[in-house]
């Protein structure tokens, strides 16, 4: 394990990388989350952080979006270095969060939903291009945000960062509570979204559907990011992963 | 003449009027503390003395710089608007992460501070404000006699009041200001600069004080006690409309002045407690308020 935790080290900072996450310790109050996180993420890439309830994935992604306060080591996007950027900063870089709890406002329709993240760079979706991706949404656009279903909801969340114009999206847990038939919709959300360009860092706990829209998976444990697995490896490292994640 | 239930009509559209007058007042005071509260969370108590500078404020452009009324319309609100943004960036802002208490405890503090500083320098007796002459007189309705200061003191209230309901629930700004009550963090996260729609929130909830204490100010003498004395009635009538809620303070305001008017026509006695009889009554029913959403 130390081997491989050396290796994922080497390959942290990589050149092309679009962001670099190195030795990321973050504390939620006084309670020491993360232990020092790293991994990479390469442009187009769908990367996965795997791992148990509990684990750090979410908290990773709360600290790369500047939400967390309390953070040390180093989180590099296109080169530049966001540890102690506002999280309203780390928005403007690019960076597009959707949260485990969906976020959708109660206070706001659909469509204020929709249209309230500000455009941040040049190049998002269109309202049109969204629709098309997720028509529920043109239908149910002046109800109450969070009178739509758990699946609507998510497709709002998702759709309403694709406006943007941010090139990473920070996606925590897009299938939890969802039906098997919109899991697939989302599925195929995320792969047309990396055809589109799009990178995307992944958090889940269904590491069946992890498996297949992800390129690479990172296993995080206890705060520490302890392996990385290739899509395409994981098959042999089918045992090693049901271990980490004790399914 | 004509009589209701033995009630001369001059005597119970009169009441009607000044509850309406009064009305106007706890609805734009009410409103302003709801906006605050809704995105700060913090119970405004230096809104009563707020409401006090601005017709101050009023008082002094008049007397010293010759600025007529209108103009301090306008001017007032905006000056006391910006000492509420002082006001926020090197106080209030510090206790956010604090309990409520804390940001009562300091904007109450704040009000004794500013009620304390004018009452030093020009007493309690009240400086008089004259009505512009444009809004001087009234209209004989018939039924009752209007003056015309009151007529536009209603009007413009309510003009006010709907302004601000329409910006909060219609607009894009609104919806950044009902998103950032609900969850700033997300909200900061998409890219929005909260603090600093924090900031302009309570500059404008002040401001709207403020406005409040310009109308006032040729209908009651500009006195540094004025606000106190209203405060109190404003905070039982935001229980009662429920705390944050925009439309919910509006109604409340205006109705509550009403019932007030018309608990001084049928029960005078009670008409100084009837806003509290009914607070206690809405907090036992429904705890959140009339128009409160519970969480």
């Amino acid at each position: 394990m130390a081997e491989a935790a050396r290796a994922i080290t080497a390959q942290a900072g990589a050149e092309d990388a679009l962001l670099t996450v190195s030795n990321l310790e973050a504390w939620y109050g006084e309670s020491h989350v993360l232990h020092g996180i790293n991994f990479d993420v390469r442009p187009g890439e769908v990367v996965t952080l795997l791992g148990r309830n509990g684990a750090g994935k979410t908290t990773t992604l709360k600290s790369v979006m500047g939400i967390l306060p309390k953070r040390k080591g180093s989180i590099v996007f296109q080169g530049k270095e966001l540890m102690h950027a506002p999280s309203r900063h780390v928005a403007k870089e690019g960076i597009a969060y959707c949260p485990e709890e969906r976020g959708i406002f109660a206070s706001l329709s659909v469509e204020e939903n929709l249209m309230l993240p500000p455009q941040v760079k040049p190049g998002g979706m269109s309202v049109e291009q969204i629709f098309t991706l997720f028509p529920n949404l043109k239908e149910r656009l002046h109800s109450q945000g969070t009178k739509l279903s758990g699946g609507e909801q998510q497709m709002l969340a998702i759709g309403r960062i694709l406006r943007t114009g941010a090139k990473l999206l920070l996606l925590d847990e897009p299938t939890e509570g969802l039906a098997p038939v919109i899991i697939q919709q989302i599925g195929r959300t995320i792969a047309m979204l990396k055809e589109q360009g799009f990178t995307i860092v992944l958090v889940e706990q269904n590491f069946r559907f992890a498996s297949t829209v992800a390129d690479r998976h990172y296993v995080v444990e206890q705060g520490k990011v302890i392996d990385m697995i290739p899509n395409a490896e994981l098959e042999a490292n089918i045992g090693k992963l049901h271990a980490y994640l004790g399914v | 003449m004509f009589e209701l239930l033995g009630i001369p009509p001059q005597a119970l559209f009169g009441q009607l009027l000044l509850g309406l007058i009064n009305g106007s007042f706890y609805a734009i005071l009410s409103l302003g503390l709801a906006i605050i509260f809704g995105l700060l969370n913090i119970i405004n108590f230096a809104h009563g003395a707020q409401y006090m500078l601005g017709a101050f404020v009023a008082w002094m452009l008049l007397n010293y710089l010759g600025i007529n009324y209108w103009w301090a319309l306008l001017l007032a609100p905006l000056i006391v608007g910006i000492t509420g943004v002082i006001i926020e960036r090197l106080l209030v802002q510090r206790l956010y992460h604090l309990d409520h208490l804390y940001g009562l405890l300091l904007t109450f503090g704040l009000a004794l501070i500013i009620q304390g500083v004018l009452r030093n320098q020009y007493g309690i007796s009240g400086l008089p404000y004259t009505i512009p002459s444009q809004l001087s007189g009234g209209q004989n309705l018939g039924f009752m006699f209007l003056p015309n200061y009151r007529g536009w003191v209603v009007l413009a209230s309510l003009v006010v009041c709907i302004a601000t309901w329409f910006v909060i629930e219609k607009t894009r700004l609104g919806a950044y200001l009902r998103a950032a009550t609900e969850n700033p963090t997300l909200v900061s996260a998409f890219g929005i600069n909260v603090p600093r729609m924090i900031t302009l929130t309570y500059g404008f909830g002040v401001a709207l004080a403020g406005f409040a204490g310009v109308l006032a100010a040729p209908i009651y003498s500009v006195n540094p006690n004025m606000g106190a004395d209203l405060i109190i009635v404003v905070f039982a009538v935001v229980v009662i409309g429920g705390m944050g809620s925009i439309l919910g303070s509006i109604i409340t305001g205006f109705s509550l002045g009403l019932i007030e008017g018309l608990t001084k026509v049928f029960y005078p006695e009670a008409s100084s407690v009837v806003i509290f009889v009914i607070m206690a009554i809405v907090l036992l029913i429904k705890p959140a308020g009339l128009f409160g959403r519970t969480a």
